[in-house]
């Protein structure tokens, strides 16, 4: 019996985790096609999509890379554009924490921002549910997730190929991380935080060494945090 | 690509690999159930809007393929994707149409 509800819950993850595909498609190709643009081979694409498993923190390195950033501004640029994973860890502990670490070592690898929007959803929808079932959900949703970042990723590098430079791909970059910070714009402090972002790059664009993108974030990660801080002040006074 | 050697950047891969697993395995792996003080999960939220409107800004004010100068095309094609990303809460219809913008306006302007 206990398999069966296993075997359920994984299927459920599965077909949660499917609609993904039509949003993780073209990006995972586009990682693929600026990447070999860019000049890193194959197995260097590939590495990313299977090392790193981030669409926003890759197109940020290879960015940065294509500037000739030193190494270090890379990774931290990359980094800090992950640390979000750091609260989706913690939010979904609650949920996942009591698993074998084994599990627990695995379900991390594969904490993406698909599979944690969807099982935490699910999980707040249906509190009652095991340990188990909520562990084989988890593998469920990630079973088509993290499959097809590597497919279409490795689809992307053969075909970059073969693109020819008038399609002006040098601009997909901006683009993409546009189409990916839009509609995250939701609130009055995620406005402010964006503002600063721009502001604090122009204005502080002769720093060497894209030394500018680190200060610009944490300036605009602190006027985010303390604009929402007001607002939620404001609120309770009204209320 | 040319500023790097093979090696380092499997470094650059193979670091940023291990960085954003680790963070990932942070509370479910390492420190357990407990809670992040208020200030910390703030800031939290808003890294991702913080870093890549940075990372953007310079490419589209001064696009090196133009050798730096602001382009009516790319331009355009920026404030088009921003535009239908707000709107329609969507990432692939905000690719779709500013890589559109980006042609269109590219081939009027000749």
């Amino acid at each position: 019996m206990r398999m069966t509800a296993s075997n359920s819950a994984y299927l459920s993850g599965i077909i949660g985790g499917l609609p993904f595909l039509l949003v993780l498609l073209p990006f995972g190709l586009l990682f693929g096609v600026l990447g070999t643009e860019a000049g890193l081979p194959i197995s260097q694409v590939m590495g990313f999509s299977f090392l790193v498993i981030a669409g926003s923190a890759q197109f940020t390195a290879l960015q940065l890379m294509t500037e000739n950033a030193p190494v270090l501004v890379v990774l931290a640029s990359a980094l800090a554009v992950n640390l979000r994973m750091a609260m989706y860890s913690a939010s979904i502990t609650p949920h996942l924490g009591a698993a074998p670490l084994w599990q627990r070592a695995m379900l991390s690898y594969m904490l993406v921002d698909q599979t944690y929007a969807m099982a935490m959803q699910t999980y707040e929808a249906q509190p009652e549910r095991s340990l188990k079932w909520k562990v084989a959900y988890f593998f469920g949703l990630a079973t088509p997730i993290c499959p097809l970042w590597y497919g279409a990723t490795y689809a992307g590098a053969v075909l970059g190929a073969t693109i020819p430079p008038e399609f002006a791909l040098d601009f997909a970059v901006p683009i993409t991380f546009l189409a990916l910070v839009a509609p995250a714009l939701r609130t009055l402090a995620h406005i402010a935080a964006a503002m600063t972002s721009v502001m604090m790059a122009v204005v502080l664009n002769w720093m060497p060494y894209n030394l500018w993108l680190i200060f610009a974030g944490v300036a605009a990660m602190v006027v985010g945090a303390e604009v929402e801080r007001r607002m939620t002040a404001a609120r309770g006074k009204l209320s | 690509m040319s500023g790097y050697s093979e090696s380092t950047v499997w470094l650059i891969i193979a670091a940023l690999g291990l960085g954003t697993y680790l963070v990932r395995l942070s509370f479910l792996g390492i420190l357990g159930n407990r809670d992040l003080p208020e200030w910390v999960l703030r800031h939290l939220r808003y890294t991702p809007v913080a870093i890549l409107p940075a990372l953007i800004t310079p490419l589209v004010l001064w696009p090196q393929a133009t050798g730096g100068t602001l382009d009516a095309p790319r331009l355009s094609a920026a404030l088009v994707a921003l535009g239908v990303g707000v709107w329609r809460k969507n990432a692939i219809a905000a690719v779709f149409a500013g890589m559109a913008t980006l042609y269109a306006v590219g081939y009027f302007l000749g």
